[in-house]
C-alpha cells in the first residue's frame, strides 16, 4: 500500500500499462507538459513525444485518430481536457467507435480509452463542469467509468487500457489532489462491480464519482442521529453492478441514489426504474435541478447536491411509510 | 492517336474493373427494384476510374477507407462481390453479417475499414490509422476517398492538419461528383475549393479528370509513391461526374438533361474502351469484358437472393464485451 492522489494514481497506472504494452499511447493538448491538470506530467520524459504525443486543438480529429489508430492494432488513451469539450466529437465517438465493432459485423475492436475530467471544480462555470455520464451510459457499444478513490482510478485505469471496448473515463476534476491508500502491485478492478463503501441496514444509499464523498459525509450525520445507511459506490455506469443494488435495496427496503448530474434524464432514473421492476422498495433519486452551472459560488452551490439534502432525502425514506 | 508507353493489360485489367463496378452497381439497383435491397444505396455509376485508378495504386495491406458511396472503391480493394450483394440485402454471408448494409461495408481482411454514413467522419479516422501505421513503423498508406460535400465538415480540417503537422502517410482523395445530393456543392463552398484548402494546409495537392483512367492512374500511382517513401500526406482533387441520382431512389430532376447527356458523354468506360480499340484491342475482346463483369454479378445476386437473413439473436453479438446486451427484452 502507498498514499497517493488521485491524480498521481491514474499517472501510475498509465505509465505503467505503457511500460507493459508497446501499443499503449496517449494523445491530446498540452500532454508534452504534463497536460491541463498535469496528470501526465513527467510521462514525455519516460515514453517520448510519440507515445505521450501532443495534438491540435481538435477534438474531432483526436477521438477520430484514436478510432482509427485503434482499428490498426493500437491502444490510444485519449485526452479529453474537460468533458465539456468531449462534445466536439460526439460523431467520433457516438457513431463511429461505439458502433464500428457491432456495424462492421465484428471485423474490429476500438480499444480506446477517452479520458474526460468531469464535474464542478472551483467556479469553472457552465462550460467546464458538467457532469453528462448519462449520456454515454445510454449508448450501446460504450463501458462507462467514474472512479471515486485513487485505489479505483488506478485499477480502473488499467482495466480501461487493457479493455476492447472503447471506454469513456470519467475523472472527477474535484478529486485530483485527494489522498488515498493505493495498493501495491498490478491491481486490476473488472467493469461493474461495485463497492460498498459503508455497510448498514436502514437505507441503501447508490452514488458514484465525487459525490460518494459527499454521501459519505450524509452517511455520518445519518449515523449519529441512529440511521444506518449502507452507501454503495456504482464506479461504473456501464456495466452497473445491478446485483449489488438491488440485493441491498431488497434488504433495506429503501432506496436512495445521489448523483452530481442534473436529475432529469440522469443515470439514477436507470436505478430507480430497474429497481422498481424488480424489487420491494422505497425509491427516491437526488440530483441537480435542470439548469446550467453558474459562475459565482453561490449560484455554483445551488445546483449542487449536498450532504444536508442527502440527509434530508434519507430520513424522508426511512421515516415515510413503508411499501408493499 | 495511339498513346506511346501504353501499358495496354493493364488498361485492359482497369476495363474489367470498371466494368465489375458498374456491374455490381446495376446489380445493386435491380435488388432496389426488386425491394431486396432495403436501405438507401448510393450508385457510382460514372465514377468508376477514380475508383480503379486510385485503389489499384494500393497494395492489398494498405488501408482504404471509404463513404456512401463505396461500392467501387470496397470491390475494387480486393472485397467479394458475393459478400458485398448479401450484405446489400442483408443476408448471412454479408461482409458485416447484415448488421451494415450499403453504408457500412468493411471487408478488414483486404484493408478496407469501412464506408461511413456520416460525410467527411472518415477522414479522422484514416489520419488516425495513418498514425498508427507511423508508430508501428510500417511503410503502408491509408487512402481516403470522400465527396466534394465533405470538404465542408469540421473533421477535413481537423484531418488534413492533423496528418500534415505529423507527417503520415496517408492519400485524401476527393471524389468531386459536382453534387452533395441535390445540391451543386459549389454553391455552398466558399473559396477555391478542395485542392485550395488543402494547399493552404500544406498539403501537396493535384487535380485529375476524373473520368480519365490513365490519367487518374499515373497521377495516383506518383502520390502513392511519395508517400509511401515518406513524404507525408497528399492530396488529390478528381472531378466526375455522378451519372445517378444522389441515391438509387433520386430521379434527379433538379439537373437538366442536357448537362448529364454531356457528362455521360465523358463517362469513363466509354473512354476507357476507345483508348483500348486505338492500341487495337477488338470490339468482341471490349464486350467480353462487359459479358463477363455482367455474369458475374448476375451469379452473385442469383446466390445473395436466395441467402437467408440472420437469426435475431446476431442483432446481440459484437456489441461490446463488458455489459453486452442480454436477451431479456426480447
Ligand atoms: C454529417 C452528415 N450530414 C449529412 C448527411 C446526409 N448526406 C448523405 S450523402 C450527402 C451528400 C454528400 O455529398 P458528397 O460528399 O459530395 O458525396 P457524394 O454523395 O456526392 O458522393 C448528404 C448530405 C450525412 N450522411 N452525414
Ligand atoms: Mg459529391
Amino acid at each position: 500500500m502507498a498514499m497517493m492522489t488521485y491524480l498521481d494514481a491514474a499517472r501510475a497506472a498509465l505509465a505503467e500499462e505503457m511500460r507493459r504494452d508497446p501499443t499503449v499511447w496517449a494523445v491530446g493538448e498540452d500532454l508534452g507538459r504534463g497536460g491541463v491538470f498535469s496528470q501526465y506530467r513527467g510521462l514525455v520524459e519516460e515514453f517520448g513525444p510519440e507515445r505521450i504525443s501532443d495534438a491540435p486543438i481538435s477534438e474531432a480529429a483526436i477521438l477520430g485518430a484514436a478510432v482509427g489508430a485503434a482499428m490498426m492494432g493500437t491502444r490510444p488513451v485519449v485526452e479529453m481536457r474537460f468533458s465539456d469539450f468531449a462534445l466536439c466529437a460526439v460523431d467520433e465517438l457516438v457513431n463511429q467507435a461505439a458502433k464500428a465493432r457491432y456495424m462492421f459485423g465484428g471485423q474490429t475492436r476500438v480499444p480506446l480509452v477517452v479520458r474526460e475530467p468531469m464535474g464542478m471544480w472551483r467556479s469553472s462555470a457552465a462550460q467546464h463542469s458538467q457532469s453528462l455520464e448519462a449520456w454515454y451510459a445510454h449508448i450501446p457499444g460504450l463501458v462507462v467509468v467514474c472512479p471515486s478513490t485513487p485505489a479505483d482510478n488506478k485499477a480502473l485505469l488499467k482495466a480501461a487500457i487493457r479493455s476492447d471496448d472503447p471506454v469513456v473515463y470519467l475523472e472527477h476534476k474535484h478529486l485530483w489532489p485527494l489522498e488515498g491508500e493505493v495498493p501495491d502491485g498490478d491491481h486490476v478492478l473488472p467493469f461493474g462491480q461495485a463497492a460498498i463503501v459503508t455497510p448498514g441496514s436502514d437505507l441503501t444509499i447508490v452514488s458514484w464519482s465525487a459525490q460518494v464523498h459527499v454521501c459519505a459525509d450524509a452517511v455520518a450525520t445519518l449515523a449519529r442521529q441512529g440511521v444506518k445507511a449502507e452507501l454503495i459506490d456504482l464506479r461504473t455506469l456501464w456495466p452497473w453492478d445491478k446485483e449489488t443494488v438491488l440485493a441491498s435495496a431488497a434488504r433495506t427496503g429503501r432506496l436512495l441514489i445521489v448523483h452530481e448530474a442534473v436529475q432529469a434524464g440522469g443515470f439514477g432514473a436507470e436505478i430507480a426504474a430497474t429497481a422498481a421492476e424488480h424489487i420491494t422498495a422505497r425509491i427516491r433519486r437526488l440530483g441537480a435541478p435542470r439548469a446550467p452551472i453558474g459562475y459565482a459560488p453561490p449560484l455554483e452551490d445551488a445546483v449542487r447536491v449536498q450532504a444536508p439534502a442527502i440527509v434530508a432525502a434519507a430520513l424522508g425514506l426511512v421515516n415515510g411509510r413503508q411499501l408493499g | 492517336m495511339p498513346i506511346p508507353n501504353l501499358d495496354l493489360s493493364r488498361l485492359r485489367d482497369q476495363h474489367r474493373m470498371m466494368w465489375r463496378i458498374r456491374a455490381l452497381e446495376e446489380a445493386a439497383l435491380r435488388g432496389l427494384d426488386e425491394k431486396i435491397v432495403l436501405g438507401a444505396i448510393h450508385p457510382s455509376i460514372g465514377q468508376e476510374a477514380v475508383a480503379v485508378g486510385v485503389v489499384g495504386n494500393l497494395r492489398r495491406d494498405d488501408i482504404l477507407l471509404s463513404t456512401h458511396r463505396g461500392h467501387g472503391h470496397t470491390l475494387a480493394k480486393g472485397a467479394n462481390p458475393d459478400a458485398m450483394l448479401c450484405e446489400l440485402f442483408g443476408r448471412i454471408g454479408g461482409n458485416c453479417g447484415g448488421k451494415g448494409g450499403s453504408m457500412h461495408i468493411a471487408d478488414f481482411s483486404v484493408g478496407m475499414l469501412g464506408a461511413n454514413g456520416v460525410v467527411g467522419a472518415n477522414i479522422v479516422i484514416a489520419a488516425g490509422a495513418a498514425h498508427a501505421i507511423k508508430l508501428k513503423r510500417e511503410d503502408r498508406v491509408v487512402c481516403c476517398i470522400f465527396g466534394d460535400g465533405a470538404i465542408n465538415r469540421g473533421p477535413f480540417l481537423e484531418g488534413l492538419n492533423w496528418a500534415q503537422v505529423f507527417g503520415l502517410p496517408v492519400l485524401f482523395v476527393c471524389e468531386d461528383n459536382g453534387f452533395a445530393a441535390t445540391t451543386r456543392t459549389a454553391t455552398m463552398t466558399a473559396g477555391g475549393g478542395p485542392s485550395v484548402r488543402a494547399r493552404a494546409m500544406g498539403l501537396m495537392a493535384e487535380e485529375v479528370d476524373g473520368n480519365d483512367i490513365l490519367a487518374v492512374d499515373s497521377m495516383a500511382r506518383r502520390l502513392v509513391a511519395e508517400i509511401r517513401a515518406g513524404g507525408g500526406p497528399r492530396f488529390l482533387h478528381a472531378h466526375t461526374y455522378r451519372l445517378t441520382g444522389h441515391t438509387g431512389a433520386d430521379p434527379a430532376t433538379y439537373r437538366p438533361a442536357a448537362e448529364v447527356a454531356a457528362a455521360r458523354a465523358l463517362e469513363p468506360i466509354a473512354r476507357t474502351a476507345a483508348v483500348l480499340a486505338e492500341a487495337g484491342l477488338s470490339a468482341d475482346d471490349l464486350a467480353a469484358d462487359r459479358a463477363a463483369a455482367e455474369q458475374e454479378m448476375l451469379t452473385a445476386f442469383l446466390a445473395a437472393r436466395a441467402a437467408p437473413f440472420p437469426d435475431p439473436a446476431v442483432a446481440f453479438t459484437d456489441v461490446q464485451d463488458a455489459g453486452a446486451p442480454s436477451l431479456e427484452h426480447v
